[in-house]
């Protein structure tokens, strides 16, 4: 077997330095009546790499490739064109074989490119500090929640209509075991966002105002006046990000007053991969990072008085405080950060504002042109690069419809808001640097199809 | 002593003090490398568009954002030189034995990364109609069916996105059960103190008291303390099998059956799975609910820290409560089971974890693993892992102190203590030691049962050759702590770093990199 090197010398020479006469004799604890008496049912014995890719390849091909068609889907993960040097780099044995950082001196790579992710990932989203990663935007958006209820010692949350029903239906799960309060709602399938409805519903046990920028919808709305009507009554504002790209256009949440800002980093270096993994994105003010969860990159000196780097305040962790730790979460996502960064580094400011302007372009063309199909309404008229529209009819089965004649047209409001009447019709469409203007009158030319 | 199989041994010709200083800083192939706000400049890209971007189409809502980001760029080639630059100044697998214990550093083998890319699994959107996405589902389902076969469970849970999230996934299940009984006032979860810190903070965050029980001097959990402490107010028990000391709870079964009589559950911790894969079921000793790190029992690389993939296989009392979304073969046709479909068999559902479906990637890569190694091959990979962890556990026998050895064999991991390190030295020092003969320490100071602990996992994929390459390392350093050798004390001698100084790094945190003259006005 490839993956094992002992030979049978090998293995009857080491047993007998330890004094047994077989393997078996190592399980001597294992209680006779759990042990397996046979092989794993069902399972072949092992394959050749060939067989293994036969198998693999074949299940593969019953996927449709987003690249290989007309392809619109957003929503919370978006396809980019991610540079070659960032899959060869993190391919890299040493980054990917490597274990978390808790011997700096032989993991000064890692951790001098998680102190440069934190530096991106704060100058990106505005905040004064990162962290070193979370699972996800999904995860990371509930822990904002836990950060801001530590905080601000108060349990009712406010979360916005625009924020992505999944980052939802996590933070009601999660809540229902910590007690928190969640106020939330559902889009409304128009221009408007809620923010002066959030600004309503703010009191004194509110511990934070979560919103997403762009949303759900994709609309763009100043957080400015939220942020301060949060402020005013000691709450906080959490700041969602599901598309990072958007923020070489768009004003950073952070630059907006908002005190937690979290995200989704898919877009830069990581790629689709049906969902996971991902790469969550956390930064805040200053004043509130010994209260943040995950782990931390900290610049230091070694004995020798050089610079380098290591995780710190681990005080905070669960490794050190167990029982009293901020969080749960050990393992993050320091891969995907990589990816991030890299991608993020090959960009700098000029490239990373070229996509983002790219991209709202595209999508500005874009939805020009779908709004011209008959019976089709543009319901965002201020978005970045993803924006909805309203058919004449439910989305739903329309996109199952394209799809099969080969168009993914975008992500249907009955998909994500399944049994919402008033959303029905709603279709979500993202474009993007790798959207075509074939793509987009392929698209446009099935829906009046589909339409007529 | 062989240093290595050829006999050849390095001579060190000069004491590292009387060498050079360079102008660069640089020593040979240990090379310096600034960061990269150091070295990029803003108007410098690594990406070229085909197109300038066009002019117009300004729907932004006045957003824009038109203060500097402090992005720096480089070229593709400065980019690939820093981040490969970079990467020499880290361990990994692919340069040697990673033997950290309870954190199974094995090989990852590159079919895995090589079918993790292939576009009908790298390039797939979550949200895209199920009838396109079918083979997708199949390698979840295909995964699925194997993990519970494996473990000898009824369901599983493939979401959570690492070990601690499948902990808290199982722990939310066990909740949900109570609650779901009328039994929501238990509230204490017991957990041995040989446990990874993620039990008592996933507890605690769950909200349920700990509470510790105490190990045997044989290094197993008290069962007759745990048993003795059962009664209306425990919801359960976190128990490791096998255990973070490398040894097999050997009265598992007993345990839960006694926490079941008792109207418990017993969650395992199966961060090391990877010792029984494939020779025991866990669903045989009762377990309720499991977490299994693909990336320890299945060759997931661990990505110097993630991402994880943590899913959790439930018995028959725990599968109703399971998170969402999940796949079903619905007549030969795949389905995610998520809130709207979930119908009444799946109305107990504890509901979501995670946006979308959970670690796709790690899944492929998983999966690929499972069907290369074969019924076969898992059995070997754990018979060879035990083998492994004993060998060296005997080999250091007389120069590092374990604890359990008398008691009988281990499982994957051996486990020793500082007693006997002459005065003043400590684990620290031996694993500094170590890092200067080339290899990573092992986990040290974890399990807290042991004093000083030093819990060395080799994995199956060791040669015997790199064994006693690093029996002899450890067996060298050990004697220099024993005789009180004071260069250990200032070791690592020749890493990229000597010691870092962690309190100075704690007290005034620096966290991100701020231009020189804003960083001296923030002091």
């Amino acid at each position: 077997m490839r993956y094992l090197p002992l030979t049978q010398p090998d293995r009857d020479a080491m047993l007998s330095v330890i004094g047994v006469s077989s393997v078996d004799d190592l399980f001597v604890d294992v209680p006779e009546a759990a042990r397996l008496s046979g092989p794993i049912a069902g399972l072949a014995n092992h394959a050749s790499e060939l067989a293994v890719e036969r198998h693999m390849t074949a299940l593969a091909r019953r996927n449709t490739v987003a690249g290989e068609v007309p392809f619109f889907l957003g929503c919370g993960a978006y396809r980019h064109h991610v540079p070659a040097s960032v899959d060869h780099l993190i391919q890299r044995g040493e980054y990917l074989t490597a274990y978390t950082p808790y011997q700096p001196e032989i993991a000064q790579g890692t951790l001098q490119m998680l102190f440069e992710f934190q530096t991106q990932v704060a100058r990106l989203l505005g905040t004064d500090v990162a962290n070193a990663s979370m699972y996800d935007g999904s995860t990371a958006c509930w822990e904002a929640i836990g950060m801001a209820r530590r905080i601000t010692r108060r349990g009712r949350a406010i979360l916005s209509g625009g924020l992505h029903p999944h980052y939802v239906s996590v933070a009601k799960t999660m809540a229902k075991y910590t007690g928190d309060l969640l106020d939330t709602r559902v889009p409304a399938l128009s221009a408007d966002t809620d923010i002066s409805d959030l600004i309503a519903a703010i009191d004194d046990d509110t511990s934070c105002v979560v919103v997403q920028y762009p949303d759900i919808l994709g609309r763009v709305a100043d957080l400015s006046e939220l942020a301060a009507a949060c402020h005013a009554r000691k709450a906080l504002l959490i700041a969602v990000v599901t598309e990072p790209v958007a923020l070489g256009a768009l004003k950073s949440p952070g630059e907006m007053d908002a005190d937690i800002v979290v995200g989704e980093g898919q877009s830069l270096g990581v790629g689709l991969q049906f969902g996971g993994p991902y790469v969550g994105l956390f930064g805040c003010k200053d004043k509130y990072v010994r209260q943040m969860p995950g782990r931390l990159c900290g610049e230091t000196v070694d004995a020798d008085g050089r610079r380098g780097f290591v995780l710190t305040l681990s005080t905070r962790e669960q490794h050190i405080r167990r029982e009293k730790a901020t969080s749960n979460i050990c393992t993050n996502s320091g891969l995907c950060a990589l990816a991030f960064s890299i991608h993020v580094t090959l960009l700098g400011e000029r490239g990373l504002r070229d996509l983002a302007a790219i991209n709202h372009a595209a999508a500005c063309a874009a939805a020009e042109r779908l709004a011209q199909v008959p019976g089709i309404e543009l319901v965002t008229p201020a978005f970045f690069n993803e924006f909805t529209l309203k058919l004449p009819v439910e989305a739903r089965p329309a996109v199952r419809t394209l799809a099969e004649r080969g168009v993914l047209a975008g992500v249907s409001l009955g998909r994500l808001y399944p049994g919402e009447d008033a959303l029905a019709n709603g279709l979500v469409v993202a474009v993007t640097e790798t959207t075509t203007p074939e793509d987009v009158e392929a698209l446009a030319t099935a829906l009046e199809e589909v339409l007529a | 002593m062989t240093i290595n199989a050829s006999g050849w041994k390095p001579e060190m010709t000069a004491e590292q003090g009387d060498a050079p200083a360079t102008h660069t800083g640089n020593r040979t192939l240990m090379l310096e490398e600034p960061l990269i706000f150091e070295i990029a400049g803003p108007d410098t890209t690594g990406v070229d568009f085909a197109d300038a971007p066009a002019a117009g189409g300004d729907r932004l809502g006045g957003l824009a954002r038109t203060a500097p980001i402090g992005l720096p760029g480089l070229s593709e080639p400065e980019a690939v030189r820093h981040y490969t630059r970079l990467s020499r100044q880290n361990y990994a697998i692919d340069l040697g034995l990673f033997p950290l214990g309870s954190c199974t550093m094995k090989h990852n083998p590159r079919l895995n990364e090589k079918m993790a890319r292939l576009p009908g699994f790298a390039d797939v959107h979550p949200l895209q109609p199920v009838d396109t996405v079918q083979g997708a589902l199949e390698v979840i389902r295909q995964l699925a069916h194997w993990l519970v076969t494996l473990t000898g469970m009824s369901s599983v849970a493939m979401s959570p996105k690492a070990g601690a999230h499948g902990e808290l996934c199982g722990i939310l299940a066990i909740k949900a059960a109570l609650a779901a009984r009328g039994d929501g006032d238990r509230r204490v979860i017991l957990v041995p103190e040989s446990a990874h810190g993620t039990n008592p903070a996933t507890a605690a965050f769950a909200g349920f008291a700990v509470e510790d029980i105490p190990a045997t001097a044989d290094g197993r959990v008290d069962a007759d303390a745990l048993i003795a402490r059962l009664g209306p107010d425990v919801a359960g028990v976190m128990i490791t099998n096998p255990n973070t000391c490398g040894l097999f709870e050997r009265d598992l079964r007993a345990i839960s059956d006694a926490v079941h009589s008792a109207g418990g559950y017993v969650y395992c911790d199966g961060a090391n799975f990877n010792a029984i894969v494939g020779r025991v079921r866990p669903g045989d000793l009762g377990v309720d609910a499991m977490h299994i790190n693909l990336h320890k029992t299945f060759s997931t690389p661990h990505g110097g820290g993630g991402p994880g993939s943590g899913p959790v296989v439930f018995s028959e009392a725990l599968a109703p409560f399971a998170p969402l979304p999940f796949v079903e073969d619905r007549d030969g046709h795949l389905v995610l089971v998520e809130e709207e479909n979930a119908e009444d068999h799946h109305a107990q559902s504890f509901g979501r974890m995670v946006a979308f479906h959970g670690q796709m990637g790690m899944f492929t890569r998983a999966l690929t693993y499972i069907l290369s190694h074969g019924a076969d091959g898992l059995a070997q990979v754990s018979g060879d892992a035990v083998l492994n962890a004993n060998y060296v556990l005997r080999s250091l026998e007389g120069v590092l102190d374990a604890p359990f050895a008398g008691v009988g064999p281990c499982m994957h991991e051996a486990l020793f203590s500082d007693h006997g390190l002459a005065d003043g030295f400590s684990t620290l020092d031996v694993a500094k030691g170590l890092i200067d003969e080339g290899f990573h320490p092992m986990t040290v100071y974890f399990p807290l049962v042991v004093h000083g602990a030093m819990l060395v996992e080799p994995t199956e994929t060791e040669s015997k050759a790199a064994l006693d390459q690093f029996v002899g390392a450890l067996r060298s350093v050990a004697e220099r702590a024993r005789a009180g050798d004071r260069s250990l004390k200032t070791a690592p001698h020749f890493a990229p770093r000597a010691r870092l100084d962690e309190t100075r790094a704690a007290r005034k945190p620096v966290l991100v990199w701020r231009e020189p003259d804003l960083a001296q006005a923030a002091e």
